[in-house]
């Protein structure tokens, strides 16, 4: 049985359909993928998932409960065991690093300080940022930032994770570093990992499944193997990144053509 | 025509809506109050930055305001040879008045705006759905503390208020007009009365420090999300506080002083 279940999610931003019936199986141990152009409403399957929206129609099954049928105390209960890594960190800007990440310790535990400092500073060491404990987080890069995130979605070692662009603002180094750590803490931790992400490469390298989506749907699912090996044109578009194809860069609009005719008529 | 009116609809509509949000903010963060008295530490690092920040800012106006008082009321009492009374004035002026009223509207500026723009920052870079999704309830670990660090802090504030401007009163009357000091204090005394000067004073200020910090919280909480938005919500709390402040001084007054 999947820890996540989806079903039929239908999600809408005013008349904007954000997703039109999307099925999706997130399995215990694994770590899927969500990929698709950018806009296509990733963060917001995130943030469905951990009941921060609420979808139009359709339901969303976490570990065995659906997450918006839940009272606000249970709902808090399952975040306890969901660790997310939010695409700009989101890090409380008032306390250094240090604190951040002991931040979820110090809420929901009554652990001492000294097994506060050493968790906090195993979890640092495996970001490779233990020397920034003390540094405020407007003084990290984006990318450090991200990381130091990182650490703090898992300090309560949680049963799943949620990456949404994990690596984006990452140099080759700590971007190898980051896929082998997310590839690492999801077998040593026994994690459910969902990984949102642009990277093709990277991803496929750790993904178990990768769903691509587009436009409210999902698109193609399954291994990396089977995606590239995949007949469909959108597929192969988006798997290469080729400028060419079905995928639409823009944002749903009329021609240009027919934007720049309507400025002149206007002018 | 037809779009006035709609306009019009949608704008009363718009704001019943946010007058329910904002009600069911504060319920939340009440709910979330008790919870504090727990984890003080939270408490006392906002009677810091809310409370102890603002302290200058009010002894200076206070003094000012005081010796301005003073100066203006001996003008007007050496007309009538009732000097002597210039103690009672400016006390009573301060307590019932402008040491609750002036005070509330710095302390809006001051601490009210600083609360709107930190909770809208915290909004716009995620920390507060970092939070949520971390499992803690933001209203009760970053709004319920300052709300009510605000509320202790307003009442202190006001009654420094009036302490330092019943001060620059006899500053002014006694030392640099020549009223008698023994006069000054004792009418002052005489005729300040606890419970109907004093403690209304201290009901207003609470009133006021109660509405304020509710209303710089709710903006900041529903702020849009941006830069611009927070900028305008940070002016909101100013505005909106303003007019709280002095409607409901009008109300509590008539209702303090109406019959006496
Ligand atoms: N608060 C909001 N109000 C209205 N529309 C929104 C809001 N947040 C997102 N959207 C819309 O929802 C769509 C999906 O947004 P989302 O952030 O989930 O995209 P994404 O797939 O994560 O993109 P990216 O890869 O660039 O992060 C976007 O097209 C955006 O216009
Ligand atoms: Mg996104």
């Amino acid at each position: 049985m999947p820890l996540i279940k989806i079903r039929d999610l239908h999600f809408y931003r005013g008349d904007r359909a954000i997703f039109e019936g999307v099925n999706i199986d997130i399995y215990r141990g694994k770590i899927t993928a969500i990929m698709g152009p950018s806009g296509t409403g990733k963060t917001t399957l995130l943030r469905l998932i951990g009941g921060q929206l609420r979808p139009d129609r359709g339901t969303i099954e976490v570990d065995g409960q659906d997450v918006h049928k839940l009272s606000r105390s249970e709902l808090y209960e399952l975040r306890k065991r969901m660790g997310m890594l939010f695409q700009s960190g989101a890090l409380l800007t008032d306390i250094p690093v240090f604190d951040n990440v002991a931040f979820p310790l110090r809420e929901h535990t009554d652990l001492p300080e000294s097994m506060i400092h050493d968790l906090v500073l195993m979890k640092l060491q495996a970001v490779g940022l233990r020397g920034a404990r003390d540094l405020m987080p407007s003084e990290l890069s984006g990318g450090m930032a991200r990381r130091v995130a990182l650490a703090r979605a898992v300090t309560l070692d949680p049963m799943m994770v949620m990456y949404d662009e994990p690596f984006t603002g990452q140099d080759p180094i700590s971007m190898g570093t980051l896929v082998n750590l997310i590839h690492k803490m999801n077998d040593a931790m026994d994690l459910t990992s969902i990984v949102v992400s642009h990277d093709v490469t990277e991803t496929a390298e750790i993904a178990d499944v990768i769903y691509l989506l587009s436009e409210g749907k999902v698109i193609e699912k399954g291994s990396p193997v089977q995606l590239k090996r995949s007949s469909s044109q959108w597929v192969q578009q988006f798997m290469q990144g080729l400028p060419d194809g079905p995928v639409p860069f823009h944002y749903s609009n009329v021609s240009l053509a027919d934007d720049l005719f309507a400025q002149e008529e206007s002018a | 025509m037809i779009e006035t009116i709609r306009s019009l609809g949608r704008w009363g509509l718009g704001t019943f809506e946010r007058l329910g949000r904002g009600h069911l903010f504060l319920f939340r963060t009440l709910a979330g109050v008790p919870e504090i008295f727990l984890r003080l530490s939270l408490l006392v690092h906002q009677l810091f930055s809310v409370g102890v920040l603002s302290v200058f800012l009010i002894l200076i106006s206070g003094l000012f305001v005081g010796m301005v008082l003073g100066l203006q009321g001996y003008n007007t009492l050496v007309d009538f040879g009732a000097e002597e009374s210039l103690g009672v004035l400016v006390s009573l002026s301060l307590v019932r008045e402008l040491g609750p009223v002036v005070s509330a509207l710095l302390f809006a500026g001051r601490a009210g705006s600083a609360l709107t723009a930190e909770i809208g920052l915290m909004k716009s870079t995620e920390q507060l759905s970092g939070m949520e999704m971390m499992a803690v309830d933001p209203i009760h670990r970053v709004i319920a503390p300052r709300f009510l660090a605000g509320l202790i802090s307003m009442p202190l504030l006001a009654a420094l208020f009036s302490a330092v401007g019943i001060f620059g009163g006899f500053l002014v009357g006694h030392g640099l007009l020549g009223v008698d000091d023994g006069a000054f204090w004792s009418q002052m005394q005489v005729k300040t009365d606890w419970y109907d000067d004093v403690l209304n004073g201290v009901i207003k200020s609470i009133v006021f420090g109660f509405v304020v910090t509710w209303i710089a919280l709710f903006e900041g909480y529903d702020a849009t999300p941006t830069s611009e938005g927070v900028g305008r919500a940070t002016t909101r709390t100013v505005v909106h506080s303003a007019f709280a402040i002095l409607g409901l001084d009008f109300v509590l007054t008539a209702l303090m002083f109406g019959e006496g």
